[in-house]
């Protein structure tokens, strides 16, 4: 069975692995001691202790032939017939990826999209596009999702399968992996090859983004993640660049979906949903009422924004909760976050913070939100909103 | 209908703080909470077992001390409550936890499995999918609302990026619930006590029937080589002024910034 080993004759008790340590699970007793019921096995304590001391007793992995898996491909997710933004992410990142490996990017792509969509996949940096352009893949479902992308890679065999952190891409993916019985990493930020094992290096964030973890997935292909949306650029259009369009006819038994879609609500009041917006303006506790959500509807309609909120004003019934931003809510990483009357409690900055720039807008010098804002403002946003808007209006002339 | 609600226990993320001079996380005396997102999933079993009748059986694994996280469950009116709980699913990755967990699941019987939308601690939310997979049963990911549970199937609100769709499927099945289902009871003072002294029993690798190969840091494809604390953000600028001043100022930063 794994565990950490403690190299008696390195381990001069230095306490270099016990504040490295996530899990508070080792304490020093002349030596480092490690408690095996909180130990997860992370690696920190390894990483950490300068003399070597510590290792993880080696594990054998029942992995598979890696050496059969070749080529990056990326997920191109589509939305009523539209190619999401993030896909276009994807293919910044999957060219990357591809180039350092000397390898070619496909995109995968479900559903009646049009020859000029899959072309513009092509543009954006896609050697190859696998479509598996069928009526029932319109509407996405996960069985279907997961039964024909797992379809796909059995017979294909890619190294690396990239997909958007969306909620499609958060549901179906799992599952996917879960079928071609390898690793997944939820939600990165960063990817990286490392060139001399050929492996994708993951980094994402955990606890709320209170430490980053990096991820391997040595030996199961493919290596599977999810990917943060607006974290990563759009990749440039190249028109007139040249690729393979291969379309792809499903097994009929990953055409069945068991769940049944009764009918689709729209419910985004403002015309940018939270999850693609570049601009956030959020409202806490401190607008007073829901009415007054009308003027942080003003300044994110005047910035093409969308509109965020605190838990409190959800909880109080002021705005739905899919406005929500946080733990209990969304996470967001917008270009632009105004927060207005919110104290940025952690559970809502855990949300947010990863955003571009952080405005703050409150009446409290104190206010915990002041700590990660880009620029504070110390005042009463029923004035200070107002002004902004009017300088808004002005600039737009 | 019986139901069985996985829950995992977290630390408050609160009190997760972070040492100034050394950087890491601390953690000592955190304590451990039922992670937020399963006390809905708690919530929302307990409904529909008062809508519909049945039991409500709560799953978790983990160490020993997670066994707190059930008896919370239980003070709140869950029927029976079991710990997964062995030193083999010691670094085990989602694909080994979820498949742990579903063999536990199978071996509880079920007509639902409600999970939380994700566990606050790792963020990833693919325990949930990926143990649909293993049982082989549909599942539904973000559940808004249970509308109705009816001929063997059962009919839910899934919470998108744009809005929400109305799913059906047939049971047996698997939901994830996001915050908005609900808002989870308080303890009575006789669930408290039946909580307390209730025999939770613990059920180890080789009562499940699970593959040791396929649990434990063995089972697990994904490798954790690396743990670090983010660079924190910096405070930034007081903008200071009349309002209309600092309008003017923010107005002006954010457009040299190029993000207006
Ligand atoms: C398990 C759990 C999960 C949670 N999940 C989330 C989550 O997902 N998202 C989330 O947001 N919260 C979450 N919370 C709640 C969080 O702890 C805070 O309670 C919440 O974020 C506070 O919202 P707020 O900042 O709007 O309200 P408050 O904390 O009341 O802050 C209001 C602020 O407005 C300022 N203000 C008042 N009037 C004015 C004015 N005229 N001009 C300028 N400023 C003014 C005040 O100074 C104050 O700082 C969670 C809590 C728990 C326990
Ligand atoms: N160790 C565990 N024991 C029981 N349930 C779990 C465990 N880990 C995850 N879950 C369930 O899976 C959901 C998603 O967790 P995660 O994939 O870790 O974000 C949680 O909300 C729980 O319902």
């Amino acid at each position: 069975m794994a565990r950490i080993k403690v190299i008696e004759e390195k381990c001069t008790g230095c306490g270099a692995c016990v504040d490295a340590c996530p899990f508070g699970a080792i304490r020093v007793e002349e030596m480092a001691v490690i408690d095996e019921e909180k130990c997860t096995l992370c690696g920190a304590c390894v990483e950490a202790c300068p003399l070597g001391a510590l290792e993880l007793e080696e594990v054998v992995r029942t992995g598979m032939d890696t050496s059969k898996y070749r080529g990056v491909w990326v997920f191109a997710e589509q939305r009523h017939g539209k190619v999401s933004g993030v896909a276009y992410e994807l293919l910044n990142v999957g060219r990357r990826l591809a180039d350092d490996l000397g390898e070619k990017l496909t995109a995968v792509v479900f559903g009646p999209i049009g020859e000029d969509a899959v072309r513009e996949l092509i543009y954006r940096g896609a050697d190859r596009v696998l479509w598996a352009d069928d009526e029932r893949l319109a509407q996405f479902h996960d069985d279907t999702y997961a039964g024909v992308l797992a379809e796909m890679a059995q017979a294909e065999r890619p190294e690396i399968i990239l997909c958007g952190a969306t909620s499609i891409g958060r549901s179906f993916f799992p599952k996917a992996a879960a079928k071609l019985g390898t690793g997944l990493t939820a939600d990165c930020t960063g990817l990286e090859i490392d060139k001399e094992r050929r492996l994708l290096v993951q980094t994402r964030p955990a606890f709320g983004g209170n430490i980053m973890a990096t991820i391997l997935t040595p030996d199961h292909r493919p290596q599977m993640a999810t990917v943060r949306h607006k974290v990563m650029k759009e990749a440039p259009r190249q028109e007139g660049r040249e690729g393979e369009v291969v379309k792809w006819s499903p097994r009929p038994e990953n055409l069945a979906s068991r769940t049944t879609l009764v009918e689709f609500v729209e419910e985004v009041e403002e015309t940018v949903n939270l999850a693609d917006a570049d601009i956030i303006v959020s409202g806490g506790r401190g607008l007073g009422g829901p009415e007054n959500f009308a003027l942080i509807r003003e300044l994110a309609m005047l910035l093409g924004g969308a509109v965020g909120a605190s838990r409190a004003a959800v909880d109080a019934g002021w705005i739905p909760y899919s406005h929500q931003v946080g733990q209990t809510g969304r996470t967001v990483s917008p270009k632009l976050y105004i927060a207005c009357g919110i104290s940025g409690a952690i559970q809502h900055l855990v949300g947010m913070q990863s955003s571009d720039v952080i405005v703050a807008i409150n009446k409290d010098p104190e206010a915990p939100i002041f700590k990660v804002a880009t620029f504070g403002i110390v005042g009463d946003l029923f004035e200070v909103v107002p002004a902004l808007i009017e300088r808004l209006k002005r600039r737009k002339g | 209908m019986d139901i069985v609600v996985c829950i995992k226990q977290v630390p408050e993320t609160t009190e997760v703080k972070i040492d100034p001079q050394t950087k890491t996380l601390v953690r000592e005396g955190i304590p451990g909470i039922v992670n937020p997102f399963d006390m809905y999933a708690i919530e929302e079993g307990l409904r529909l077992k008062e809508r519909y009748g049945g039991k409500v059986k709560v799953l978790t694994m983990g160490p020993p001390q997670a066994e707190d996280a059930l008896r919370e469950a239980l003070a709140m009116g869950a029927d029976e409550a079991v710990l997964l709980s062995d030193k083999a699913l010691a670094g085990s990755d989602t694909l080994a936890t979820s498949y742990a967990l579903s063999m536990a699941v199978r071996k509880l019987g079920y007509d639902l499995v409600i999970c939380g939308k994700q566990a606050v601690d790792g963020d990833t939310a693919q325990v949930g999918p990926e143990m649909a997979e293993h049982l082989g049963v549909p599942f539904v990911a973000w559940v808004r609302k249970v509308e109705e549970v009816s001929d063997g199937k059962i009919k839910v609100q899934r919470l998108m990026d744009d809005g929400y769709e109305v799913l059906e499927m047939p049971l047996p099945a698997l939901i994830t619930v996001v915050k908005e289902i609900n808002e989870p009871r308080l303890p009575s003072l006789r669930g408290k006590m039946r909580a307390r002294k209730a025999q939770i029993p613990v059920w180890t690798v080789e009562d499940i029937g699970a593959d040791p190969s396929r649990v434990g840091l063995e089972g697990s494809p994904t490798q954790v080589v690396r743990v670090f604390t983010p660079e924190r953000r910096a405070g930034g600028e007081i903008l200071q002024g009349e309002p209309e001043e600092v309008a003017d100022k923010l107005v002006e930063k954010l457009e040299a910034m190029g993000v207006i």
